[in-house]
C-alpha cells in the first residue's frame, strides 16, 4: 500500500524533469534505494507499470541501485553492516546504533529521448 | 538500443522530499499558532486511542486540545474522542498504511489552530511505515503494550529507535504474562538511549500522571524537537 503513494511521487518527479528537458519519452529511471528504506522494488515496479500508462514514462525501465545499511555502535563506535536483519554490533554485541546509511530513497537520473 | 539516441538527465532528488517539505511547512504553521503536536504511533490494538483519552482527561482544563484520527477506514476513533467534547477530525487513508504530511495538512482545514494548544495525531496502526513520513510533529510518541511481547524492540528496531517517547501500556496485565521487563528495557535502551520511557495502564490510570507531567514540561521547554 505504501508503495503506491511512493511510486506516484517518483513518477511525478520523473515527469517533471522530463518536461523540463523537453523530452518526448522517458526510457529509464535510475533509483537508489537503501536496504532499510522499506521500499519493495517489485511492488514499485508493479504500481509503476499501472500508473505510468498514458504518460511519457509508460514502458520506462526502472533501475534500482541498492545501498547497504550501515550502523555506528553507540557504545563502542564500531561501524558495521546489517547482517540478515540483525542490528547487533559485532564488536561489543550491543543492539542498535546510529544509522549511517540505508534509509535513502532518491532518483539519481532519468534517461529520455 | 533506443537509449543510445537519448540523453541522461541528472535528478538527484529525494523521492519523499515532497513529504519532508510539507512536514516542514506544517511545523512552521504549528509554531506560528502555538500548537504543540504529537504523532502517536503503535501497532493496532496497543492502545493509541485509549492513551489519547487518558492524556486528555487531566489536561482538558489546562490546555485546549484537538485530535486528528488516522485510520484505514471508519470513524470509530474520532467518534470516541468527539464523545469527550474534544474537536476531532478523522482521516481515512483508504488503505494507505501511514499518515503523511499532506493528509495532515488537509485535515487542518477542519480545525481552528488559533484555538488549540495541544494537537494529538493518531497515526495508522503500524510499526514500520509511519517512521518514514514526518508530519510536522514536535514529538514522536510510541505506544507499545505488554501483550505484544518483550521482544518487540528487537523485531521493530526502526520504530523504537526513531521515537522521542515510549509508553508501555497494559502494565496491569503483567502478572498474567510472560513479559520480562528487563529484556524489553535492554532492547529499548540499546536502540534509543535517550528515549523517555513511561510504563502505564490506560485501564487503571497507573503511570498516566508521570507521562502527563513530563509532556507539560516538555511543551513548556519550547517548540523545538
Amino acid at each position: 500500500m505504501h508503495e503506491l503513494a511512493v511510486t506516484q511521487s517518483m513518477l511525478n518527479l520523473a515527469l517533471e524533469y522530463a518536461e523540463r528537458a523537453s523530452a518526448q519519452r522517458i526510457t529509464r529511471i535510475n533509483l537508489v534505494v537503501g536496504e532499510i528504506a522499506g521500499i519493495v522494488d517489485e511492488s514499485v515496479q508493479f504500481y509503476f507499470d499501472f500508473i505510468s500508462q498514458g504518460t511519457p514514462a509508460e514502458g520506462a525501465l526502472l533501475s534500482f541501485r541498492k545501498l547497504p545499511a550501515r550502523f555506528r555502535c553507540t557504545a563502542c563506535g564500531q561501524e558495521f553492516p546489517l547482517r540478515d536483519g540483525d542490528w547487533t554490533c559485532p564488536a561489543c554485541q550491543r543492539l542498535g546504533g546510529e544509522v549511517i546509511s540505508g534509509r535513502e530513497f532518491y532518483m539519481e537520473s532519468i534517461e529520455v529521448e | 538500443m533506443q537509449e543510445a539516441r537519448g540523453k541522461t538527465v541528472t535528478v538527484i532528488k529525494d523521492i519523499l522530499g515532497a513529504n519532508e517539505q510539507i512536514a516542514l511547512e506544517n511545523r512552521g504553521l504549528f509554531n506560528e499558532k502555538g500548537v504543540f503536536v504529537l504523532n502517536v504511533m503503535a501497532a493496532p490494538g496497543a492502545g493509541k486511542t485509549s492513551l489519547i483519552q487518558r492524556t486528555i482527561e487531566p489536561l482538558r482544563d489546562r490546555l485546549r486540545i484537538a485530535v486528528i484520527e488516522g485510520d484505514v477506514a471508519s470513524t470509530i476513533d474520532a467518534d470516541r474522542i468527539a464523545g469527550l467534547g474534544i474537536p476531532a477530525v478523522q482521516i481515512n487513508t483508504g488503505g494507505a498504511c501511514h499518515l503523511d504530511a499532506s493528509m495532515v495538512r488537509s485535515a487542518l482545514s477542519g480545525l481552528s489552530l488559533e484555538d488549540i494548544d495541544l494537537l494529538l495525531v493518531e497515526n495508522v496502526g503500524n510499526l514500520i511505515c509511519p517512521t518514514g513520513f514526518a508530519l510536522g510533529e514536535h514529538l514522536k510518541v510510541m505506544v507499545s503494550s505488554t501483550p505484544e511481547g518483550d521482544d518487540k524492540p528487537y523485531k521493530y528496531p526502526g520504530m523504537f529507535s526513531a521515537v522521542d517517547v515510549l509508553l508501555l501500556n497494559k502494565v496491569d496485565l503483567l502478572p498474567l504474562l510472560d513479559f520480562d521487563m528487563d529484556t524489553f528495557r535492554r532492547g529499548v535502551e540499546a536502540l534509543n538511549p535517550n528515549v523517555a520511557f513511561f510504563p502505564v495502564s490506560c485501564k487503571t490510570g497507573e503511570g498516566i500522571e508521570a507521562w502527563v507531567e513530563w509532556l507539560l514540561a516538555r511543551r513548556d521547554q519550547g517548540f523545538q524537537p
